[in-house]
């Protein structure tokens, strides 16, 4: 790798990192802190998106390196599993089990399947 | 909506080396070929629980040392957003598990997937609770040697 795919990649993760703080605070704008439906929106649509990516590179519709820097770049950056396993525990600590259950399975289901259908579209054209 | 530039900035410059040092390590320790393109993401795996049980660390000290406003904001925006957060990923744990289950390691992806979501909620209760015993030792390292605490 050259310096400058990995720069380029730390950079766009810099970049998907700012986009989940501008994100998560327009959700919790709208929809309030009662459940932290920001992280569950940035991770399952930043699964759709690497899921696709993905597909695009094994069909050889895009460059690895842009593969590099949309996925392990921008897309890893933006999605984030401290953040989600952190607000899990604390629905857990408030007794709010079945929120919690959600947060963290359900976040999970929601974001594979999501991941697959990226990949299945991003495969298709082949 | 509570954003300014050095919010944005604080967490720019944390995902910005979250990122690098994750794909650093990721090119360090390849991910482990199971069988032929089954690729298990052990460093991903490594990656998500350490930085489960960092951010845990991070925000329950931060909390116990008061409002989240000042210094207290700043390093929880360019440490726990940033770094930490561009540091683990969600996509990639997904996309991984659909690799796998696509590659055929039905029993595999399951175990990653779940196990992630599992050991990551404990890694992260760890996390919490060194945080606590932190701030504990501290406040009580502080109250004897007769200091305000704030």
């Amino acid at each position: 790798m050259t310096p400058l795919l990995f720069l380029a990649i730390a950079t766009a993760g810099g970049v998907g990192a700012t986009a989940r703080l501008f994100l998560d605070g327009l959700v919790r704008s709208r929809l309030g802190d009662a459940f932290p439906f920001g992280t569950t929106i940035i991770n399952v649509s930043g699964s759709l998106l690497l899921g696709l990516v993905t597909g695009l590179a094994m069909n050889h519709l895009i460059a690895a390196e842009w593969s590099l820097v949309l996925g392990v770049g921008l897309l890893s950056g933006y999605t984030t599993f401290s953040t989600a396993s952190f607000e899990t525990v604390r629905l857990i600590q408030a007794r709010r089990y079945l929120a919690g259950l959600f947060n963290g399975i359900g976040m999970l289901g929601v974001s594979v399947a999501a991941a697959a259908l990226g990949l299945w579209v991003g495969l298709a054209p082949g | 909506m509570n954003l300014s530039w050095g919010s944005l900035g604080l967490v720019f410059l944390g995902g910005t080396v979250g990122t690098a040092l994750r794909e650093a390590l990721a090119l360090v320790l390849p991910p482990v070929d199971l069988t032929a393109g089954v690729r298990l993401p052990l460093t991903t795996l490594g990656i998500n629980l350490l930085g489960a049980l960092l951010l845990g660390l991070l925000l329950e000290a931060l909390v116990r040392r008061g409002p989240d406003a000042g210094r207290r904001r700043t390093v929880r925006l360019l440490l726990g957003t940033g770094l930490l957060g561009g540091f683990t990923t969600y996509s990639a744990l997904a996309t991984d598990s659909v690799l796998l289950l696509q590659g055929g390691a039905t029993g595999v992806a399951m175990t990653y997937g779940l196990g992630s979501v599992l050991f990551g909620g404990v890694a992260t209760w760890l996390g919490i609770l060194i945080g606590a015993a932190l701030q504990r030792r501290t406040h009580e390292g502080r109250a004897v040697a007769g200091e305000d605490t704030g």
